[in-house]
């Protein structure tokens, strides 16, 4: 049987994709705004307490151990992985339910092409891609002004590799949840459930600390690892590389394939008990 | 008269109804949304442990844990989730038709189906919000005296109308656009940042902290949890309710004014 080409087919997505979002331009131009203009005052908001903590203190200022430019590096990092899992994932994500409410999830089973691959990636959200842009202009004006810090060519190679890790572990525990909607029906909760799990990834994982903070933070790195995400590659760019890092940065690949493996296996499970839908 | 208040009761009972179709769903909702208070705490350890003073514009680690607590509950009166988006729905489909044979008009419907929702809400997530206030206790000063605690009351009762009336204005600005999600979203972004929801408004710099204390969002979310923690001098406590009930009233005059100027321009689309 001939195989179909992947990298074909999903570049007929994203050419599709973008036809559509350029046939709704003003849409699509106020989703920008709005992606953008969220990310700006959310920096704006870390910004203020940087000032405060200048303000107030002996001179220095960190969360955790961040310094201000070291957590701006994090920031663009947290709009890097994110806006690519939105840009990717997100709304195929929030169609699967669709799908299976509806039942159209059987036209999608009928195609001569892996399902999850299908359901996965077939709408591209190319609002996000001004998103990315800010996020580098944020690393290219922080990185120059992280005290001490020179990067070595190893930096420049792992930092994308662990931003695409994240994503894929992001996108791994949403298409894990997104599956379970084919046992439910339906699944608003779940979705808060995303928002509310993922929203601990957008912080240092210093933070986590004493009786109650170290118990989630090692729930949260080890079990369902999600504070790997934006952790590893932000500490890989902003701070110096040390030995005692290279556990984590080794987890953080086997927790990436071992996330993938999870949820195939979720997804394939969901797939055998959908019925179909009345139609 | 009589038959009057019998048709709110009957449409009031009606939404309650409908809101406890789904209680399951709805008390894991609502104990969700005190997870990301979780963060807050260990990111505000964070800042404060940098701090030298341990106070941040008059703010202890702890004032802020019981102030971002305390906005969730003013949230939980002054928020409207849908309420913009749903009437500018029904003037675009047309569905507004049925309030102008109906004996109770839009806004007054949507007050009180809104009642009815929150009603429930609070029968519901009363379970939860007390057992994180009673696991967060120690973060709290302590219960603030008489004519505060009446005062935090009453601005949590002028917050449910204001955001509701608030809220129908943008709606009813489909008259006029028929598609408003840009305002909404420019709406949710400022409501976001400048009703106090996201950080102590008192952050904010100059003259931005002065342009956000006239404008009607910090009553939303800040003002009731600045009240409880007796941020607000005595001497601008009433006077500080006495603008919150003027904007209240400006938005309730504005919303029926759009909405008879709506109607009158209103022209039936859809089927």
């Amino acid at each position: 049987m001939h195989r179909p080409s992947y990298l074909a087919v999903f570049w007929m997505f994203a050419r599709n994709s973008l036809i559509r979002d350029m046939t709704f331009r003003t849409n699509y131009i106020i989703e920008v705004i709005f992606g953008v203009s969220w990310a700006l005052m959310n920096l704006g908001f870390y910004t203020l307490i940087y000032r405060l903590m200048y303000a107030d203190g002996d001179g220095h200022a960190s969360i955790a151990g961040w310094s201000q430019y070291e957590f701006f590096v994090f920031i663009a990092t947290t709009i890097l992985v994110n806006s690519l899992v939105e840009g990717l994932f997100m709304s195929n994500a929030e169609e699967l339910s669709e799908l299976t409410r509806t039942g159209g999830l059987d036209f999608a089973l009928l195609k001569p092409i892996d399902t999850q691959f299908l359901v996965s990636l077939q709408r591209i959200n190319w609002s996000a891609i001004p998103k990315l842009v800010l996020a580098l202009a944020l690393l290219a004006y922080s990185i120059p002004r992280i005290e001490g810090l020179t990067l070595s060519p190893i930096q420049f190679v792992l930092y994308p590799l662990y931003v695409i890790m994240g994503t894929l572990i992001l996108y791994s525990v949403m298409i894990a949840l997104a599956a379970t909607s084919i046992w439910l029906g339906r699944n608003q909760s779940l979705y808060d459930f995303w928002f509310y799990i993922t929203n601990f990834s957008r912080y240092p994982m210093e933070i986590y600390a004493g009786p109650f903070g170290s118990p989630l933070r090692y729930a949260f790195t080890y079990f369902i690892p999600i504070l790997v995400v934006i952790n590893v590659p932000a500490a890989t760019l902003a701070k110096p590389l040390s030995a005692a890092d290279w556990p984590l940065a080794g987890f953080a690949l086997f927790a990436t394939v071992a996330s993938l493996a999870f949820s195939r296996w979720v997804f394939q499970r969901a797939l055998l008990s959908y019925r179909s839908a009345s139609s | 008269m009589l038959a009057r208040a019998q048709i709110w009761w009957t449409v009031f009972t009606m939404c309650v109804a409908e809101r406890l179709a789904y209680r399951g769903d709805f008390v894991l909702g609502t104990t969700m949304r005190f997870l990301p208070i979780i963060t807050q705490i260990f990111l505000w350890t964070a800042v404060f442990a940098s701090s030298g003073s341990g106070t941040m514009v008059g703010f202890t680690r702890d004032d802020i844990v019981a102030y971002y607590l305390l906005t969730m509950v003013a949230r939980a009166f002054s928020s409207m989730p849908g309420l913009a988006s749903g009437i500018a729905g029904q003037i675009r489909n047309g569905e507004i038709k049925k309030f102008l044979i109906q004996p109770i008009d839009l806004v007054g419907f949507s007050l009180l189906a809104r009642l009815g929702h929150k009603v429930v809400y609070y029968g519901v997530a009363i379970g939860p919000f007390a057992l994180v206030f009673w696991l967060c206790r120690s973060y709290f000063p302590g219960w603030p005296p008489g004519e505060y605690l009446a005062a935090f009351l009453l601005s949590l009762v002028m917050s449910f109308l204001l955001g509701f009336f608030l809220e129908a204005s943008l709606g009813l600005a489909g008259f006029w656009t028929l598609e408003i999600s840009s305002l909404l979203f420019v709406y949710m972004l400022f409501n976001f940042f400048f009703s106090g929801h996201m950080f102590p408004l008192e952050i904010l710099p100059e003259p931005w902290r002065t342009w956000v204390g006239w404008m009607p969002l910090k009553y939303l979310a800040y003002f009731p949890a600045a009240v409880f923690l007796q941020k607000i001098p005595a001497d601008q406590l009433w006077q500080e309710m006495g603008v919150m009930a003027l904007w209240t009233l400006f938005f309730f005059v504005l919303c029926r004014r759009m909405m008879h100027a709506g109607f009158n321009r209103y022209s039936g689309y859809g089927g």
